[in-house]
């Protein structure tokens, strides 16, 4: 595999990654710590015949960014806290009309304008149930700028393929982190594009699935196929329809389309985990003080392990639940009060105690503290 | 037997529509098709609509059930978010042909600040605003198009805001095409609707529309026909509007084109920067 190396930034690996993914249809608006994307966008998306536009508030950008993922483009915005709520609306419409598209959030520490320029994992349960209804929900958190690249490409993949709008939740610390990435070749990974709707010209039919699939095609505006997409709930035809089975049939299969497919979806990344006794629970911007906190312990002789979701909703309930058994405890380590806590802890149902690290206010959780707090459970247990 | 216009243009499985008997809003949504009708019949190249390239964009609300019924591309978005739906899409895809069928309440309140913003950018859209004074949908609450001293269920002792005039108001954030219609004035309304899809920039045609159900029958303004033969006495022509004294204005308003530039467009300018950034990287 040919690559090069580049030394950049998370934010600036997102805007990369994404366009190596194929995008080329950004809207925005300006907040920190997540402007630099914009600002990527707006220098390199007119390199590769694409679009960027500053638009007037979030409203807009996550609005503009449907508009042109339905008009065939592949579309991303970029936002933290304060702009990922109000985007949260339409982030509804593109679940339920099903138009796929990445909404970036580069958590900052809250609530309301909060503390903006510092970091922050508070955003996590909004990154699941921030719209309102139920949904379905995929969200993806890198843990390094080489990952940020590599997964802003998975983003758009199963957005794609799933025709859902992804969460890709990044936070401070990754974003505005410097470090060398290893650039893989185009011809290294591969490149989701939506299927694009068989549908014999008759737009009656345009959201019924296919024998076999679990999204119906979707064929851009302009392309002889005149269809109606609505956020209302909608029959086959895609027009609004007051029927309570249809209602039933097409949220479930919303559902479903996220739910029965983990093991595609699903990733999660492990070290040490093998005879590991206790385990460190992370993900995005803790896993680095978590990684290293896991290994001061090995070397202390501990048995103890990293777990952690790179894909962080829908939540790794069966991967964590085959770990169980080996566990006499574990630790969520996050940079807030305890969101993926109630997953964890959901999941481990009462069978092993969960310790917890949080952090509120704008700093990090250090290696050190982690690992005292790993010494302390595992003296406790014995 | 519905009529030729109908056979083709609307989604005749998904009719009768959801209007009241006597809204105005049918008659605006005709007036929509036969304008792009009139189009696609065009022989001048530089008219000619291909419909399969017609897109239609809506909000939420009553106006905004018209996109559903129009057999075009057409997609009925969230509440106040039509105009930047519609963005999205044409600056996806500058070929297509897009056209936002709005409200009062859809564009100017919940949706003022894309209103503006987009007539700003002067992106190359038609935005219709069925203008009936009312949230209608919601069972008639004041709209920011209300005047004052009328009622609405929210607005039982009468509006005292200032309400907006929407064609002004887009003129003023820098529309390069602005006009007034009506439901009375038909074939003006058509081809002022005609003049917006034609104008390359942004283009605002404000039609006002009936509402006897909640807002005439709040408001004691008599049945549809006696709205309708209101809006015959009220609607002027531009021309001879412009010559009446202040006094003569008062209870009329303006049809016809309001306010016309040639500023440059937002898509047509963005893609000179794509031919700059392609070229200076090879790629061209």
């Amino acid at each position: 595999m040919s690559f090069k190396t580049v030394l950049m930034q998370g934010n600036e690996a997102c805007v990369e990654g994404a366009i190596a993914a194929g995008m080329r249809f950004f809207a925005g608006y300006p907040i920190t710590p997540s402007t630099e994307i914009a600002e990527g966008c707006a220098a390199r998306l007119p390199q590769e015949n694409g679009h960027f536009i500053q638009m007037e508030d979030e409203l807009g950008s996550i609005a503009a960014v449907i508009g042109a993922s339905a008009a065939g483009v592949k579309s991303m915005t970029a936002t933290s806290g304060p702009g990922f709520s109000l985007m949260q609306e339409n982030i509804g419409y593109a679940c339920l009309a099903e138009v796929p598209c990445v909404i970036v959030d580069v958590q900052r520490s809250g609530p309301s304008t909060g503390l903006a320029t510092a970091p922050s994992q508070g955003d996590y349960q909004q990154a699941r149930w921030g719209t309102h209804g139920d949904h379905p929900m995929i969200a993806i958190s890198p843990a390094s700028v080489a990952e940020t690249y590599s997964l802003a490409i998975r983003c758009f993949n199963l957005s794609e393929k799933y025709r859902t709008p992804v969460i890709f939740l990044m936070d401070e610390i990754v974003g505005h982190m410097r470090e060398d990435v290893k650039i893989p070749a185009p011809d290294s990974y591969e490149i989701v594009n939506r299927r694009v709707a068989g549908n014999d010209g008759a737009y009656k039919f345009v959201y019924r699935v296919p024998e076999g699939q679990w999204v119906p095609g979707l064929k851009p505006f302009g392309a002889g196929e005149r269809y109606n997409m609505t956020g209302l709930i909608h029959d086959y035809s895609g027009f609004p329809t007051n029927s309570t089975d249809v209602a039933q049939r097409e949220v479930t299969r919303l559902m479903e389309k996220v739910l029965k497919n983990k093991d595609d979806i699903v990733e999660i990344q492990e070290y040490a985990m093998e005879d590991a006794e206790y385990a460190v629970i992370c993900f995005g911007g803790t896993t680095r003080a978590a990684l290293e906190a896991v290994k001061a312990a090995r070397e202390k002789g501990l048995k103890v392990g990293m777990w952690r979701p790179v894909t962080v909703w829908p939540y790794p309930d069966e991967k964590l639940r085959e770990r169980l058994p080996q566990l006499k405890g574990a630790l969520m380590v996050e940079h807030n009060y305890g969101q993926m806590l109630r997953e964890v802890e959901r999941v481990a149902a009462g069978r092993i105690p969960i310790d917890f690290i949080g952090r509120i206010n704008g700093t990090v959780i250090p290696p050190q503290e982690i690992l005292t707090k790993i010494e302390e459970a595992l003296q406790h247990a014995q | 037997m519905p009529s030729d216009l109908i056979q083709k243009y609307m989604r005749i499985d998904h009719l009768p529509h959801i209007w009241c008997a006597g809204c105005g809003n049918g008659t605006l949504t005709r007036d929509v098709a036969v304008a792009i009708d009139e189009l696609c019949n065009c022989s001048d190249e530089k008219f000619h609509l291909d419909r399969e390239k017609v897109v239609i964009v809506s909000g939420i609300g009553c106006s905004s059930r018209a996109a559903g019924y129009l057999d075009f591309n057409s997609i009925h978005t969230t509440h106040g978010r039509a105009i930047a739906f519609a963005t999205g899409i044409k600056i996806a895809n500058p070929e297509l042909t897009v056209v936002v069928i709005t409200g009062d309440g859809d564009c100017s309140a919940i949706g003022g600040n894309h209103l503006i913003h987009a007539a700003r950018r002067n992106v190359d859209l038609t935005v219709v605003v069925y203008n009936n004074n009312i949230y209608g949908m919601t069972g008639g609450q004041y709209s920011p198009t209300t005047p004052r001293g009328e009622k609405g269920t929210t607005a039982p002792y009468g509006v005292i805001d200032q309400p907006f005039d929407i064609a002004s108001l887009a003129a003023g954030a820098g529309a390069s095409f602005t006009a007034r219609g009506d439901t009375y004035h038909v074939r003006s309304t058509i081809d002022l609707i005609k003049a917006g899809i034609q104008h390359k920039g942004f283009s605002l045609i404000d039609c006002y529309s009936i509402c006897p159900t909640y807002y005439g029958r709040k408001n004691k303004k008599g049945d549809a026909v006696t709205m309708l033969m209101n809006q015959k006495n009220s609607g002027i022509s531009t021309e001879i509007y412009q010559k009446l004294s202040e006094e003569e204005k008062k209870g009329k308003y303006a049809i016809g084109t309001l306010s016309e530039s040639n500023s440059p467009e937002f898509t047509t300018e963005y893609q000179k920067i794509i031919d700059r950034a392609m070229e200076k990287e090879g790629r061209k």
